[in-house]
């Protein structure tokens, strides 16, 4: 009877992972959805302690441990999670996500040391099984902490010649040794499974390090779905309806978020993998490196335009994220509305180091959601603006995704900011955008710059616009 | 072909899952603005941390002389729990953002 009750626990959690999945993709719905999910499986989690019964009909032991490490877990992410600044939160996606690929390693390795005190070779389709939760968790793993690294600035961007030629050949010796383990059983096969453990390790770690930094979100998407998978390889294992079911609809809803994020950037997603955006892009643009003649416009020039403009339309990038300037930029929204200028922000769909990061951004500086427009909306109301302010964006309004046929973002959609009046764009130096290609957008004659960190330059702005 | 066959015919089940959920998990985000890539991505991955049950089961059946199995176990169900844990509480801090403003 007890094991029934377990059943209709897995199935309410299973439903509960479609449905919270479902009410995600929706903004009206989406936060009961992810605590309909949570709920699902803090139901699925308790069932399992107290339900759970292994073939021979035992029940589970070892309380003491399961519940001290639960709560080690718990604390430790429930701290995490508060304590992280709004713009690490894509580290922290990464991070979280290593944790569960390595749970998934780890609990291949302790079933495979079960299943080597038995007969391996009896066994081919479990131990095809582990070999697999292994591999992929491992892979999730070790490429989850690279992103992770990339994005926190830790870990540079790393290349060399014959990369992929080198993926390519690990794979495949990843691949051969776990068809060798799978077919014969010899006295080394334990060492060859930490082979395929370390190789998987490496993998996971060239895999994600020529991919550049600006398409960490994309990777991170696809690890996801890795994840999802090996948690489905448990379920499997274990015959276990609700790891199956939650594993693999995680490792289909990733795998095609990871194609609809790619899509937002026009590329495919073997152009990401192939991280032809990091490493050859120096060569492709060598020609164009005319560095033409850019103006600078100072604090109260900026300050007497934008004030008197009937409409401004503000273009958030990394560059605001990196200067925790949401709450500052927010002001400057409000004084211009109270001197009746119209003001809006234009959010491209891959603007800062993940989709949404700006909504979410500017959502923390209770900015309301009415006045951001997203990208076809706002390239509708260019041409009526005065003025664009962009802050930290480069990437997303360069005008050779549209003109250069020959450049890596050639094809990507991005935000006309040229059809309005005045640009003005705040960034740092000259220095190009993350993707490192040249911006016309800079020399052009509508456009003046405004340099300097996006806090400091937001503060002084206002400071100026309020002692007009 | 013989194995594959009755592989297939003794797994029909489990198959059958694996199947209808690669499409349900298609068709359920199908249509999700770019607004909430992020917190749909954070989502799903709290909901892989389902391999916590894994975890459970392999620490839960792990006899006491067994130390490899009592470490790693332990230790997949911390990580496990990191997964779930801090994968809802990241995603529902990220949503609370987009709650309508009064």
């Amino acid at each position: 009877m007890e094991l029934d009750l377990l059943t209709v626990c897995y199935l309410l959690g299973s439903i509960t992972f479609i449905v919270g999945l479902k009410m995600l993709s929706n903004p009206a719905t989406a936060r009961k959805g992810n605590l309909i999910a949570a709920g699902g499986m803090t139901l699925a989690i308790f069932g399992t302690i107290f339900l759970y019964k292994d073939d021979s009909g035992l029940n589970l032991q070892n309380f003491s441990w399961i519940f001290g490490a639960i709560i080690i877990g718990s604390v430790i992410g429930v701290l995490a999670a508060k304590k992280i600044k709004m713009t690490a939160m894509p580290e922290m996606v990464s991070m979280f996500n290593g944790m569960g690929g390595a749970c998934a390693a780890l609990i291949s390795i302790v079933e495979f040391d079960h299943l080597s005190k038995n007969s391996l070779t009896d066994n081919q389709g479990t131990l095809m099984i582990i070999m697999l939760g292994c591999i992929i968790g491992t892979i999730s793993f070790a490429g989850s902490m690279i992103a992770w690294g990339k994005l926190n600035g830790s870990i540079k961007d790393f290349s060399f010649k014959g990369q992929h030629f080198f993926n390519i050949t690990l794979s495949l010796i990843i691949l051969s040794l776990a068809t060798y383990l799978a077919l014969y059983e010899t006295s080394i096969s334990t060492i060859i499974f930490y082979c395929i453990f370390i190789l998987a390790v490496l993998y996971g770690v060239f895999f994600v390090l020529p991919i550049g930094g600006a398409d960490m979100p994309v990777v991170i998407s696809l690890l996801n779905s890795f994840t999802g998978v090996a948690a489905a390889c448990g379920g499997f294992l274990y015959d276990n309806k609700v790891m199956l079911t939650g594993g693999i609809l995680v490792g289909a809803a990733g795998t095609l978020l990871t194609i609809l994020m790619c899509k937002a950037m026009n590329r495919s997603l073997l152009n990401v993998l192939i991280g032809s955006f990091g490493g050859n892009v120096k060569n492709s643009n060598g020609e164009q490196t005319q560095s033409g003649q850019y103006k600078e416009i100072s604090l109260s020039d900026a300050a007497v335009i934008m004030s008197y403009a009937n409409k401004v339309i503000i273009v958030p990038g990394y560059g605001l994220a990196v200067a925790q300037a949401q709450h500052t930029c927010h002001e400057l929204e409000k004084i211009l509305t109270e001197k009746g200028v119209d003001v809006k922000y234009a959010i491209h769909p891959v603007a800062g180091r993940m989709p949404g990061h700006m909504n979410v951004l500017l959502a923390e500086a209770d900015v309301s959601y009415d006045k951001l427009k997203e990208m076809e909306e706002a390239n509708e109301e260019f041409s009526s603006t005065d003025v664009v302010l962009i802050l930290g964006a480069n990437d997303v309004v360069n005008p050779a995704a549209k003109t250069d046929t020959a450049s890596p973002i050639y094809g990507m959609p991005i935000l006309d900011v040229e059809l309005a009046k005045n640009v003005i764009v705040n960034k740092r130096s000259m220095k190009p955008g993350y993707a490192g290609i040249e911006n016309d957008l800079f020399y052009s004659k509508k456009t003046s710059m405004l340099f300097g960190d996006a806090k400091k330059v937001l503060q002084n702005l206002i400071a100026e616009i309020k002692s007009l | 072909m013989d194995t594959i066959l009755t592989w297939i015919t003794s797994n029909q089940q489990i198959i059958y899952i694996v199947v209808l959920m690669i499409f349900v998990g298609i068709e359920v985000i199908g249509h999700v603005p770019s607004v909430l890539h992020t917190p749909l991505m954070s989502g799903a991955n709290a909901i892989h941390g389902v391999v916590i049950i894994g975890a459970i089961i392999v620490m839960g059946k792990a006899e006491s002389e067994n130390i490899l199995a009592l470490i790693l176990g332990f230790l997949a169900v911390v990580l496990g729990t990191l997964n779930v844990v801090g994968g809802f509480v990241v995603t529902d801090r990220m949503l609370e953002m987009f709650k309508k403003k009064k």
